[in-house]
């Protein structure tokens, strides 16, 4: 396996009864860079994220995390590779029973033997970064989408992770938290360095924060591109899909 | 024709795969009690939730079955003139049999179809996956409290059903009725022994671990449940199955341990 890359996915293939929703799915994510992955809704976007994070199994292929076949991995083993992980869920995925301050203090508390003081530190400092402070006790129903999100990206961060998912980070909120967003994803990945796959919805805004774009069609990967790459790929699916969302603008001649 | 044996089949390959989840995630769930870190916070937390909450309910309950155990025996007893063993026929009825079912039947009310549904909404809102990625073992986070508390208060809980039994028996028989109070006690003291003890405590120890491991399961895998596992309804389907299931359960295995234990 290539040194500089964070995960690889070969072949993957998974189905769900008689639907087969990933065909072969081939992908390479290189470290300390931010790769999209955009496809329609159904398509097995967030699926892939799962086979990566070693909540699904694969029907065949191999899933490699940092050179480690997940499917050759021990429950031990797993949880190691998982130390490397900070995931944004689409909903953010916050334990509803706990404040805001415990449930971004939760990973250091279970993980680390971080004594109570320093965790009170490290979680304001998060909750800073995030522009959250002063939510500390709260409840997850006692914010608003964005605010939820931000809190969760909190907790992804808290353990300075290596690579960061994100499912659907902006669906569901408007623009300017949208924005807001974006914002705290790019001050946090320059700060921290991490390894970014990001799953989403939100074309051509989504293009400004990536290196690579990788787009699933039909249970496929069509390339992994850079954003410039994509937008000008020949491959007929990827030009379809960038006509689609970007419209005309991105379709003219005088680009190809 | 073909497609009533599919069925069955299918139903079949979906038991025996059940009933393997179920193996595994008990076997997942103790194992975790033994794993380090040790925290006693999640399981006074939980005895709390489990134990203590079911106080009232358990003391309201034995109350009653010790009232009407009272009021039946008596009036059985009296028949052959045996008022006298009023006493040893309450407290045995209670200790042996109804003080470990009962407690158990209103502790699966109570605490266990609460423990089914915030199992299973955790799982529908990703909560249980968020725990799995952050390294953190949900077996071990949220099982394990569960499985001790259920484990340690069920006992408990028991015991103080068949003591408010038998002051309810009490009441009833020596209060209203008017049988004699010393020799209520009298032939308690003469005829229990400390089998019979056990038996009740092996039972209630048995039916805890029980308890809380179907409703642990069915909340955990509610994602695979049959007929659609997802959303509130999802839930709330489940919920019910766990309870139903585990109330069947414990009168099934109360069958089991007498004939073991006999």
């Amino acid at each position: 396996m290539n040194e500089n890359l964070a995960v690889q996915l070969i072949d993957i293939r998974k189905s769900y009864g008689s639907q087969e929703v990933l065909k072969g799915v081939n992908l390479s994510i290189k470290e300390g860079k931010t790769t999209v992955i955009v496809g329609g809704s159904g398509q097995g976007k967030s699926q892939i994220i799962k086979h990566i994070l070693g909540l699904i199994r694969p029907n065949s292929g191999q899933v490699m995390v940092y050179g480690k076949d997940l499917n050759n991995v021990n429950n031990k083993q797993l949880k190691e590779i998982r130390n490397n992980f900070g995931v944004l869920f689409q909903n953010a995925a916050l334990f509803d029973s706990m404040t805001v301050f415990d449930n971004v203090a939760l990973p250091l508390r279970e993980r680390t033997k971080v004594p109570e003081k320093e965790i009170d530190k490290i979680v304001n400092e998060k909750l800073v970064m995030m522009d959250v402070e002063g939510t500390n006790d709260k409840y997850p129903a006692q914010l608003s989408g964005g605010m939820r999100k931000r809190v969760g990206l909190a907790r992804a961060l808290v353990l300075n992770p290596k690579i960061v998912f994100f499912d659907e980070p902006t669906t569901g909120l408007d623009i300017a938290k949208s924005n807001e967003i974006y914002r705290v994803f790019f001050k946090t990945q320059t700060a921290l360095g991490y390894t970014a796959v990001i799953v989403s919805h939100d074309v051509p805004r989504i293009f400004k924060l990536a290196d690579y774009v990788a787009l699933l069609h039909n249970g496929v990967v069509q390339g992994c591109l850079t954003p410039e790459e994509f937008q000008l790929s020949d491959n007929p699916v990827v030009k379809a899909f960038v006509e689609t969302t970007m419209g005309p603008l991105y379709s003219s001649e005088m680009e190809v | 024709m073909l497609k009533f044996f599919e069925k069955i089949g299918e139903n079949f390959l979906y038991y025996v795969n059940d009933a393997g989840r179920m193996g595994i995630f008990l076997f997942n769930s103790l194992l975790s009690i033994l794993k380090p870190p040790y925290k006693i916070y999640p399981v006074i937390k939980q005895i709390y939730i489990i134990g203590t909450l079911s106080i009232f309910v358990v003391i309201f309950t034995g109350a009653f079955t010790g009232m009407v155990l009272g009021l039946q025996g008596y009036h059985t007893l009296s028949k052959f003139g045996a008022q006298g063993l009023l006493g040893s026929a309450v407290a045995l009825g209670l200790i042996r049999e109804l003080g470990p079912v009962l407690a158990a039947l209103m502790v699966t009310g109570r605490a266990g179809s609460a423990i089914c549904a915030e199992i299973g909404v955790m799982r529908i809102s990703e909560q249980i996956d968020a725990l799995e990625c952050m390294a953190i073992d949900p077996h071990k986070y949220i099982m394990a409290p569960k499985f001790i508390a259920g484990i340690i208060s069920l006992p408990l809980l028991t015991a103080l059903f068949d003591v408010t039994g038998i002051l309810g028996g009490y009441a009833v028989g020596v209060g209203l009725l008017g049988a004699n109070g010393g020799t209520y006690f009298a032939s308690m003291y003469a005829d229990v022994i400390f089998d019979d003890i056990f038996m009740g405590f092996i039972k209630s120890l048995c039916f805890g671990l029980l308890i809380i491991w179907i409703c642990c399961f069915k909340g955990y895998f509610v994602h695979l449940s049959r007929g659609g596992g997802f959303g509130a309804e999802g839930v709330s389907k489940v919920t019910t199955n766990a309870v139903v299931l585990s109330s069947v359960s414990v009168l099934v295995f109360d069958y089991v341990l007498t004939s073991v234990l006999l």
